[in-house]
């Protein structure tokens, strides 16, 4: 658990974080909250010759909501997450969420950015922003380019981020309707055995459209447009959740961990949706 | 003595003495961050110890390459088995008679296993230098399954072979360590032969470990002028620590000191003798400067002492109307790759013969064996006495399966088979001597509070519900009875590395009626500070706020066997009570000299001596401390002092009745506490406080290990529970609120009665929890399922009973 020697750095601002990348390529990466990457360096699966803390630099922070478009600071802790009463309000499965992320003190340290850039497929930020079809603001030596979430996720701790780039905020347009975000955890701290995100619009009575997507359930994040698909028009009745639930199975490929076998993981998958999709349904 | 007037009661609360919930004077340091660990203790050209380990559960090692390592600036030793072999240190006796390689002697036989120890200027290049060690393997086939092990032609422990017997007896097979039986075979069987009904099982008693917050580690410190070697370290037995350190590196006892700085959590994980501490040594005695060792987590959780790891098959006989006529108990024990069980000498399976729990049962036997595993080394008694869990998860585990058999009730059937109040002191079939107990009112105080009954309807109701689909949830009631046995123990049968299992107490009263106290013990949070501290204040009659304990330093406490097991209060807190009674005594005969009367017609009244029926004329015991001092007292020595070696007359057998309701979910397998109740007797209550908080750290535990808490391996011997993400620690958020409650029945050979209580609550709790899972679904025909019982195991129980569509 002692980590191998590296550099510090401590940029004031973007440009500085990008020189730093682009002069130390590989050999640097970023740190934002800390609570992936620093435990990989003590145990010396990540070797990070040059770490850089964004930690200071102001244009990552802070939550602007814009009429119905939000935008969330990459360095916006999981703590004021759940704290701003804003953005409680436009997006309340952020909060929801955000309180199921492992323990008040992680919370302090742990950011959205961070969360979300990383490609941990235990995370729950990554299948939140592709529920909410998040857009991700990259910047890098060639200018600043925009990602959606749902195409954001190649493999485990593999996405479309160069390694010269830094994720500087996520935008996305305000939820309406239901919303829930239900997961199953060992215990605090714990990453998801499965969790679900939920957002389910209503109009007239039925379900006008659906956004349905899963985490720890793959290698990557899972949005199952299927799932999506089959709660459209419905009422949400039972024949419905089946359905919707068939067609997520579909999309998930899970593994076997300390957490359970395959079959066990698939069926609360299934399970946590079904919640998810009450829920949501019943706010809606 | 007198009835309690106002006046002498608060005198006597004024002591702060027995039965008082005084808060725990240790707290002060430990709430500010002032407490002294030993990671805290820094000496000036401190150099850093840290370990290569083997990746492999089974290898030969080729060859160690130390030249890289060597080359990084910073770096002062790379030590090797080669190293250690000169001074005979590559191998170490182990508690359990076997012998453990220090540092890996042409083979390692466990993942983690120690095989260099790399000196270094910091913890930092120390950790750097590790990576350069360069060491070949070549793979063995590994064995983790015991029952393979012993069918298997491939030889563990290459060191022993040919040896037929070992320390406790004939070896069956080569990677068989001993067979340990108990009781009367011959009977048993022939009561099971004979009976109306058997109820046969059997349980997997998983491995797991007992976690400390604080790893272990040491601070080794020669002085090379004075030849003196100091030892800070995390050692639940500093004296045996020091013996152990003299025997093995010739070192005379006189110039070792051994001291036990501020412990952060034992549960028996500090008991043993770790590589970490002889590499320390070595290479303090090889640079002259102090070589620190800590281990981190990972280290701890896979080198040093597991627990459990028993494999048990149970038969139990009874008549059709459910009285228990004999039990049958064999047990497959996985010790790993060395036999490094803490246990006393001349009980290879700990106290596992008390496996027929709190029942009159007439006949029984037990068998024992222990097997060499690709597996970490231990079998510590894990927040317990010495294997008392496992023998308390099995009995209460087996009345349940006979309850099933009987269709009987699980609580009825307690009942009309506990030992009665009236048969103690009670001889056990297999060999103990229960000292006392009243175990059905406990059970009926029990039952009553939780309205036992009332929770069989609701549970029946909710049954129902489940059938007709109204429902996913269902309802389990677990309960358990135990009976621990505690506070080893007598030196007659009792002994760790030959050295009896007594404790120690010396008291000096000051001048001024103050008083320091030290004792062979060392809390690793027990609060001993504080509850001994009571104890004195009850017999000496001096405000235990005026009386300092201290613990820890072999240099100024008294030998001892140090604290596990339950055994500071049953044997020190005797040792304290009998040291107190000695000052009591020299006391009594100053009162008299100060009052001009006859020693006999003076009499003790909690905090001074009065002339009999003349309660004006008194000294109280500060008045006595200073004469002890300033006057010459014909026919007595000055000065106010007393020692006392106890030697415990037997073991003490601490009780209790709890139950806990379940709520568990079908479909996720995840468990929900609704309630835990906990009655506890633990004879005399010394603090209710603390007695509370033990309580509460002790159910913690145990459900953890119910819950989902183990060490597991994979085919390969990999540690697939390495770090606390896996490794289940529960945190405030998955502990339940605990209720507890009290019955009094004290101990009849102890000073006090006192019979200890920091290890009952996991004893008793772990079957507690488990049965409440394994009850929920007894309805829908479930007999028993292993632990741990986390959600997938849980979830696995419904599935294979059909209960998912």
């Amino acid at each position: 658990m002692i980590p191998a020697a590296f550099d510090y750095y401590r940029p004031k601002d973007v440009e500085g974080v990008i020189a730093l990348l682009q002069e130390h390529g590989d050999d640097a990466r970023v740190l934002a909250g800390g609570h992936s990457l620093i435990p990989m360096m003590k145990l010396r699966m990540a070797e990070v010759p040059h770490l850089i803390d964004l930690q200071d630099i102001a244009a990552l922070k802070g939550i602007t909501i814009d009429q119905d478009t939000i935008t969330i600071g990459a360095m916006v802790s999981q703590h004021e997450l759940i704290n701003h009463d804003g953005l409680s309000a436009a997006a309340p499965i952020l909060r929801e969420a955000a309180l199921q992320i492992a323990d008040p003190q992680v919370r302090y340290m742990g950011t959205v950015g961070g969360n979300i850039a990383n490609g941990d497929p235990g995370n729950d930020m990554p299948g939140l922003m592709q529920c909410l079809d998040a857009q991700i603001n990259l910047l890098g030596p060639d200018g600043s380019r925009t990602v959606a979430a749902r195409d954001y996720y190649e493999a485990a701790y593999m996405t479309d981020r160069e390694d010269d780039e830094i994720l500087i905020s996520v935008v996305f347009t305000a939820p309406v309707g239901g919303f829930a975000y239900e997961k199953q955890k060992r215990k605090i701290g714990d990453y998801a055995t499965a969790a679900a995100a939920v957002q389910i619009a209503k109009v007239d009575g039925k379900v006008a459209s659906a956004s349905i997507a899963m985490t720890n359930l793959s290698d990557v994040p899972v949005w199952s447009q299927g799932a999506a698909d089959e709660l459209a028009g419905s009422v949400c009745e039972t024949a419905t959740l089946k359905a919707a639930v068939a067609a997520m199975l579909g999309d998930i490929d899970p593994t076997e961990d300390n957490r359970g076998p395959v079959a066990f993981k698939r069926h609360v998958a299934g399970i946590i949706l079904t919640r998810a999709i009450t829920r949501a349904w019943d706010r809606a | 003595m007198n009835d309690m007037t106002p006046e002498r009661e608060e005198r006597s609360a004024n002591l702060k003495g027995l039965g008082c919930s005084r808060k725990r004077v240790e707290d002060a340091r430990f709430t500010q961050g002032k407490g002294n660990y030993v990671d805290d203790v820094k000496m000036p050209g401190m150099l850093h110890g840290d370990f290569v380990r083997s990746p492999y559960a089974h290898a030969r090692v080729i060859s160690i390459n130390k030249d890289a390592a060597l080359a990084l600036d910073g770096v002062v030793a790379v030590l090797t088995a080669e190293d250690l072999a000169p001074l005979n240190l590559h191998w170490m006796p182990t508690l359990a008679g076997d012998k453990q390689m220090v540092l890996a002697d042409g083979k390692v036989l466990f993942q983690g296993q120690e095989v260099a120890f790399v000196v270094a200027r910091d913890r930092y290049v120390a950790a750097d230098a590790v990576e350069l060690v360069e060491v070949e393997y070549e793979e063995l086939p590994v064995i983790t399954d015991p029952f393979e092990s012993l069918k298997s032609d491939v030889v563990l422990r290459e060191d022993l072979a040919g040896q037929t017997t070992g320390p406790h007896g004939p070896r069956k097979h080569h990677n068989h360590i001993f067979t340990w039986e108990q009781g009367d075979v011959k009977a048993t069987n022939q009561v099971l032969d004979n009976a109306e009904v058997v109820a046969e099982e059997s349980m997997y008693y998983h491995r797991t470990h007992p976690c400390p917050l604080e790893t272990c580690g040491c601070v080794a410190s020669m002085d090379k002028v004075n030849g003196k070697l100091t030892l800070w370290g995390t050692f639940q037995a500093p004296h045996v620590v020091r013996t152990v350190a003299s025997m093995l590196s010739g070192i005379e006892e006189h110039n070792i000191r051994v001291i036990s700085p501020d412990i952060g959590g034992g549960f028996g994980n500090k008991v043993g003798v770790y590589p970490g501490y002889i590499c320390s040594i070595v290479a303090s005695i090889v640079t002259g400067v102090p070589v620190k060792w800590v281990e981190d987590r990972m280290e701890n959780l896979m080198a040093t002492a597991f627990a459990r790891d028993y494999w048990m098959t149970g038969k139990i006989a009874a008549t059709k109307e459910g009285k228990i006529t004999g039990l049958h108990c064999q047990v497959t024990a996985d010790h790993g790759g060395f036999d490094a069980c803490a246990d006393p000498t001349k009980f290879p399976a700990g106290f596992m013969n008390i496996c027929t729990g709190s029942y009159d049962i007439p006949v029984a036997y037990l068998g024992v064996d222990g097997v060499y595993t690709n597996k970490a080394p231990g079998g510590v008694s894990y927040r317990c006495s010495f294997r008392v869990t496992e023998a308390v998860y099995f009995i209460e585990r087996m009345i349940e399966v006979l309850a099933i058999e009987l269709n009987m009730d699980a609580a009825e059937l307690r009942r009309i088979n506990f030992i009665k109040k009236e048969q103690f002191p009670y001889q056990s079939a297999l060999g103990w001597e229960y000292d006392s107990g009243d175990y059905h009112t406990a059970w009926d105080k029990a039952l009553k509070t939780v309205d036992y009954e009332g929770l069989r309807k609701e549970q029946a109701e909710q049954v129902a519900a489940f059938k007709r689909g109204e429902t996913r949830t269902l309802m389990g009631i677990g309960l358990s009875f135990f009976t621990e046995i505690v506070g080893a123990g007598p030196v007659k049968n009792c002994d760790i590395l030959g050295m009896g299992m007594f404790d120690s107490c010396e008291i000096r009263i000051h001048p001024t009626g103050s008083a320091v106290a030290r004792l062979g013990t060392i809390s690793q949070g027990q609060g001993h500070a504080t509850t001994f501290a009571q104890i004195l204040a009850s017999e000496i009659g001096l405000s235990a706020d005026s009386i300092t304990i201290e613990e820890g330093d072999t240099d100024t406490a008294p030998y001892g066997l140090g604290t596990y097991g339950s055994r500071s209060t049953p044997v020190a807190g005797a040792a304290a009570a009998m040291a107190g009674r000695k000052i009591r005594a020299k006391a009594q005969m100053i009162a008299a000299y100060l009052l001009e009367v006859h020693d006999d017609d003076v009499e003790f009244d909690v905090d001074r001596f009065v002339v009999k029926g003349v309660p004006e004329r008194f000294k109280t015991m500060k008045d006595i401390a200073y004469a002890a001092y300033n006057q010459a007292i014909p026919g007595l020595e000055p000065g106010l002092e007393a020692v006392s070696y106890y030697d415990p007359p037997n073991m003490t057998y601490p009780f209790g009745a709890y139950v806990c309701v379940m709520d568990i979910d079908v479909d996720t397998g995840v468990p929900e506490i609704r309630r835990f109740y906990a009655l506890d007797d633990c004879g005399t209550r010394i603090n209710p406080m603390i007695i509370e908080g033990q309580v509460h750290g002790g159910l913690t535990e145990a459900l953890a290990v119910a819950l989902g808490q183990e060490i597991a391996y994979d085919k390969m011997g990999n540690v697939k529970t390495a770090t606390l993400m896996d490794f289940f620690l529960p945190t405030a958020w998955e502990v339940p609120n605990f209720e507890t409650d009290h019955t009094v029945t004290p101990s009849p050979h102890h000073p006090i009665g006192a019979k200890g209580v920091g290890e009952s609550p996991h004893v008793g709790g772990v079957p507690c929890f488990s049965n409440a899972v394994q009850d929920a679904f007894r309805p829908f025909g479930l007999r028993h399922t292993n632990m741990p019982h986390d959600h997938w195991r849980i979830w696995q129980t419904a599935n294979d009973l059909g209960l998912h569509e």
